[in-house]
């Protein structure tokens, strides 16, 4: 098979690649990702783990070293099965505290420092940098293994084919990786296109194996049989070999950027999980359940020193199955291109918030936040990134010259990105821990490593000299690489990781427990290892003196004008505000804090809001929470205490209701019955008179007529009651009619007093009225109005208790209103009596046959209403007094009082 | 044979004028007060043989002087008939508890309020 067409197969497989990813990322666009988010595809895509040195290396690693890959998978599986205890509180906190990477997750548990972002990320490129070389040798090698059928290709070929392969990974991560800024909205198109090359692998890997198991050796009875005869079988694994790499599998598939972007950041659903954790073991078995009949079979099929890592390919290819040996090729390429994909996206997302932005930052000198558009610089960043990550793996590829056994490199990555596990774990579990421990920790475990395993890695003829190899560098035995501290004896790997990780550990405790933390430490600890307990509810910023606009203004530059502007006005929203800028409180400038952190990282995002609100402070009320060690007890408490504050006013308020409506529901009952008490007071006269009439016993026809007169009269007075409940009904229901014409007070006076007087003639009353003041044009329902007067002149003649009965009819002006005085020169009403008087039913002592039911006031009041003017009663006039106040009807009114 | 006495508490001048001439016409002496005030002083005053009494009054309501008649030596064995408009089961309850002899409601026949004003006084 010539290499051109092997070239135009990858270029066609990367195609479908760029196929899948966009139109997954369209589908997510139109809001149809639906099964894009499903459980499988999270599953599938954490299998980024399983790369080419799983593809290739394990089966290399077996033909070597026998069974000790399965420790590579065996970590892994521990952690997803033991998902409830780290991965579930990762994904939660990473939700909710938006982290966009492993250094984000650090800096900002530790104080939102950015020298940890900073460490991290170098950690996460000097670990990733060797793997990602590690990709581009396999590819390299693979392609290669299929040209030696033609001319042996030379190293400088192999090169600039591995120099291409980088390119193109560049771009395909470029153009899907950073079409988002925010580095926490999740790739779909990315993340779809890893589902498929995970399937692509395993269904590689699978195919090859059962080749092997069925065809080459003929079944899996002489399978077995080959592999006990097999070398393979008795290699033996010392136990702290095998532990160790168990731990660092464990500790890497944890801290891995790649691991933690699909696992974490790349998460949608945290029940997601939950599948994971069974189904990605399960993945894990299948691909490397024909690891070892591989690496048998080839053993025993390839020649003496050809490369054991490419066994996957060259049996296919021994056996002249050339299009096996593609599929093969394919899965390896697969597993290259997703981890070199990822793992890009990752350290890029890293570098370019905890690196250049900050770095951009500092030299625009706090101008930054309000000049110049933030997000090309961020994408920009994150582009050259990317780019140059590729460029360092494959540096790494020439300078290593590409000659190193796989997982030997694969090692030296993890126990690299395994530094951060102390400072990982202690983030989430230990409120104890603190920055300066954790930056001692990952310093120290930093130094360890490259001293014992990265520049080792480069082989004795490499960086260090053989020299320093045997006696330790300036002759200090001590330091010797494979002999810290003069303890020799131990595995390579075992040595650097158990000396790693121990100094890093301990170094990180006991800074820890000697340094004190910052409150805003303190905070983001408590929220990190109580993230359970409280998911939202981060407070952090003063604010107050900050424009919302200089805000804005910059949130446009990050998360771009339409989604700033939206977020601005949906918080306009909440506060019930006009316009489309909020307040800045504290809580929205957290939020904006939470949201640009998604787009910067959060170091980033603190510090740009720093450059507007003045200073990064934690409010008197935060230093308070953080300033007793009990605090998330407290915190806890007062959450309890506040809701429980919300019950008691929630119950409150529905006693108030309840007592309102027992309240209507008892005037209710109580106007029905004082009804019906005034409507059987007459009945009883009525009933009990006109038996005595139907007795037809002997009675003066004196006493016949009056008994009659009284029927008749309690028969007037009941119709007058419901005529009254009927028209305050009409009244109080805002149903009545109002005719509205032009008359003069005057008029509408002299058609009351003609009323009443017809009413009742015989008493008689002095009537005292000022004709010329009188001469008020009014503009109102003049019938009901005379209703009013009509009531208040028949109040007057009937209570007036005055031996000579008086009444003052005296129209002026109060405060801009005509108002008319009714006074009397009685006795008045009693104090007692005033407050209630205007109620209905209100009667006081007028118990005299055919009194009013104790409506007409109240009618009066409601009338008064309706016209827009009002009913009193004065005190202090002389007898008993009421106050019409006219509705105002403009500037007519005002003209006759000159 | 000693003269009936009945005393008349009711502020109505309707009713008590029905009453009056119905209780009149068996032959007996009625005496009315209008006013809760002073209703407790006029059943001291005259010791009456009945006692009907309306409740709701001016200053003061049938119950309270219901209740004060029953708690004082002198007036507690003397028979009352109330009278009301309000001729809830509840009012009934309550006059029933403070130990009244017949409570009617208004309006009522002649007849039934006769036959009991003399059931009460036999």
């Amino acid at each position: 098979m010539s290499f051109d067409i092997l070239v135009v197969i990858c270029v066609v497989y990367v195609l479908l690649l760029f196929g899948v990813a966009f139109w997954a990322d369209k589908q997510a666009e139109r809001g149809r990702a639906g099964w894009l988010r499903s459980p499988v595809v999270y599953t599938l895509s954490l299998s980024v783990y399983c790369t080419a040195w799983t593809f290739y290396g394990a089966v290399g690693y077996a033909a070597r070293s026998g069974l000790e890959f399965v420790a590579i998978y065996l970590g892994p599986t521990l952690v997803m099965v033991g998902w409830w205890v780290i991965l579930r509180r990762l994904v939660r906190i990473g939700r909710s505290q938006r982290i966009t990477s492993i250094a984000d997750l650090i800096s900002s548990r530790y104080g939102k420092s950015n020298t940890l972002g900073v460490l991290v990320t170098c950690l996460a490129v000097i670990g990733t940098t060797p793997y990602v070389a590690l990709q581009l040798q396999s590819v390299t090698l693979s392609l290669d293994a299929f040209a030696q059928s033609g001319p042996a290709s030379d190293p400088q070929s192999l090169r600039s084919t591995a120099l291409l392969i980088a390119a193109g990974l560049a771009l395909f991560t470029i153009i899907f990786g950073t079409r988002n800024l925010n580095a926490n909205e999740r790739h779909h198109g990315v993340v779809t296109a890893i589902a498929v090359e995970a399937v692509v692998k395993l269904a590689a890997l699978m195919a090859v194996g059962m080749f092997v198991v069925f065809v080459v050796s003929g079944g899996i009875g002489p399978t077995l049989q080959a592999i006990d005869a097999s070398p393979i079988s008795s290699w033996d694994t010392g136990a702290d070999r095998w532990a160790t790499l168990i731990f660092l599998s464990a500790a890497a598939f944890i801290c891995l950027p790649r691991m933690f972007q699909v696992m974490v950041v790349e998460n949608s659903d945290e029940r997601h999980l939950a599948t994971a954790s069974w189904a990605f073991p399960l993945y894990l078995l299948l691909i490397s359940l024909f690891v070892v009949p591989i690496a048998v079979v080839g053993l025993s099929v390839s020649s003496e020193g050809s490369n054991p890592d490419l066994f996957v390919q060259t049996v296919p290819l021994a056996f002249d199955r050339n299009a096996l040996a593609m599929l093969a090729f394919l899965g390896g390429f697969s597993s290259a291109t997703s981890m070199v994909i990822v793992a890009a996206i990752a350290v890029s997302t890293m570098v370019s918030n905890h690196v250049v932005m900050p770095i951009w930052l500092n030299l625009r000198e706090g101008r930054a936040a309000l000049s110049g558009d933030v997000r090309h610089v961020v994408i920009l960043s994150r582009r050259l990134s990317i780019a140059g990550i590729l460029l360092f793996g494959y540096l790494y590829f020439v300078l290593s010259g590409g000659g190193a056994a796989l997982a030997a490199i694969g090692l030296v990555s993890f126990t690299g990105v395994a530094q951060v596990l102390p400072a990982l774990l202690g983030a989430i579990f230990w409120r104890g821990a603190t920055r300066t421990g954790a930056a001692v920790g990952l310093s120290v475990g930093f130094a360890v490593w490259v001293w014992t395993s990265f520049l080792p890695s480069f082989g004795e003829a490499g960086i260090l000299t053989p020299d320093i190899f045997a006696h330790g560098p300036f002759g200090v035995a001590l330091l010797r690489p494979h002999a810290l501290f003069g303890i020799e004896g131990m595995d390579p790997l075992v040595h650097s990781v158990f000396w790693s990780m121990v100094l890093n550990a301990g170094s990180f405790l006991a800074f820890s427990l000697l340094s004190g933390q910052t409150p805003l430490e303190r905070l983001q600890g408590a929220r990190f290892v109580n993230i359970f307990r409280y998911s939202e509810g981060t407070r952090g910023w003063s604010g107050g003196v900050v424009e919302a606009e200089d805000l804005l203004m910059m949130s446009q530059r990050l998360l771009g004008a339409a989604d700033a502007q939206a977020l601005f006005g949906a918080e306009a929203r909440r506060q019930d505000k006009s316009g489309s800028l909020p307040d800045v409180t504290p809580a929205f400038v957290e939020r904006l804090e939470r949201e640009l952190s998604g787009s910067v990282g959060a170091a980033t995002a603190h510090a740009m809001i720093a450059q507007i609100t003045g200073g990064a402070s934690v409010s008197v009320e935060d230093m308070m929470r953080v300033a007793d060690e009990t605090q998330q007890i407290l915190e806890y408490s007062s959450q309890l205490e506040a809701k429980s504050r919300e019950l008691e006013n929630t119950a409150g308020q529905l006693r108030e209701a309840n007592e309102k409506l027992v309240a209507l529901s008892f005037q209710k009952d109580n106007f029905l019955s004082q009804v019906s008490h005034e409507l059987r007071t007459p009945m009883t006269s009525i009933r009990s008179f006109s038996e005595i009439l139907m007795d037809g016993e002997s009675m003066s026809a004196e006493d016949r007529q009056n008994f009659s007169q009284i029927i008749n009269g309690e028969a007037a007075r009941m119709t007058r009651l419901l005529d009254d409940l009927l028209d305050l009904s009409v009244l109080e229901s805002g149903q009545v009619i109002l005719n509205r014409q032009d008359d003069t007070l005057d008029a509408v006076l002299d058609r009351a007093f003609a009323a009443t007087w017809r009413l009742g003639a015989e008493v008689s009353m002095a009537i005292d009225r000022n004709g010329l003041d009188e001469k008020v044009p009014i503009c109102t329902d003049c019938g009901r109005l005379a209703q009013v007067f009509i009531n208040l002149i028949s109040n007057a003649r009937e209570h007036c208790d005055a031996p000579e009965p008086h009444l003052r009819v005296h129209v002026h002006e109060v405060d801009g209103c005509h108002v008319v005085d009714f006074i009397d020169n009685g006795s008045g009403i009693p104090e007692e009596s005033r407050a209630e008087m205007f109620e209905k039913f209100s009667r006081t002592d007028d118990h005299r046959a055919g009194g009013g039911a104790g409506l007409g006031l109240a009618i009066c009041r409601e009338v008064m209403k309706r016209l827009g003017g009002d009913v009193d009663y004065v005190a202090g006039l002389g007898g008993a007094a009421f106050r019409v106040t006219l509705p105002d009807t403009g500037s007519a009114t005002r003209g006759q009082d000159g | 044979m000693k003269e009936t006495r009945v005393l008349l508490i009711e502020d109505e001048p309707n009713i008590i004028e029905a009453i009056r001439f119905i209780l009149s016409r068996e032959g007996w002496r009625v005496d009315t007060s209008s006013d809760g005030g002073n209703a407790l002083e006029a059943v001291r005053n005259r010791n009456p043989d009945l006692v009907i009494l309306d409740v709701m009054l001016p200053n003061r309501t049938g119950y309270d002087i219901l209740s004060d008649m029953r708690a004082d030596a002198a007036t507690r064995d003397i028979p009352v008939m109330m009278l009301t408009a309000r001729g809830q089961k509840k009012d009934k309850e309550l006059a029933e508890r403070l130990g009244v002899n017949k409570f009617m409601t208004k309006p009522f026949s002649n007849a039934e309020m006769l036959a009991s004003v003399r059931e009460l006084v036999r």
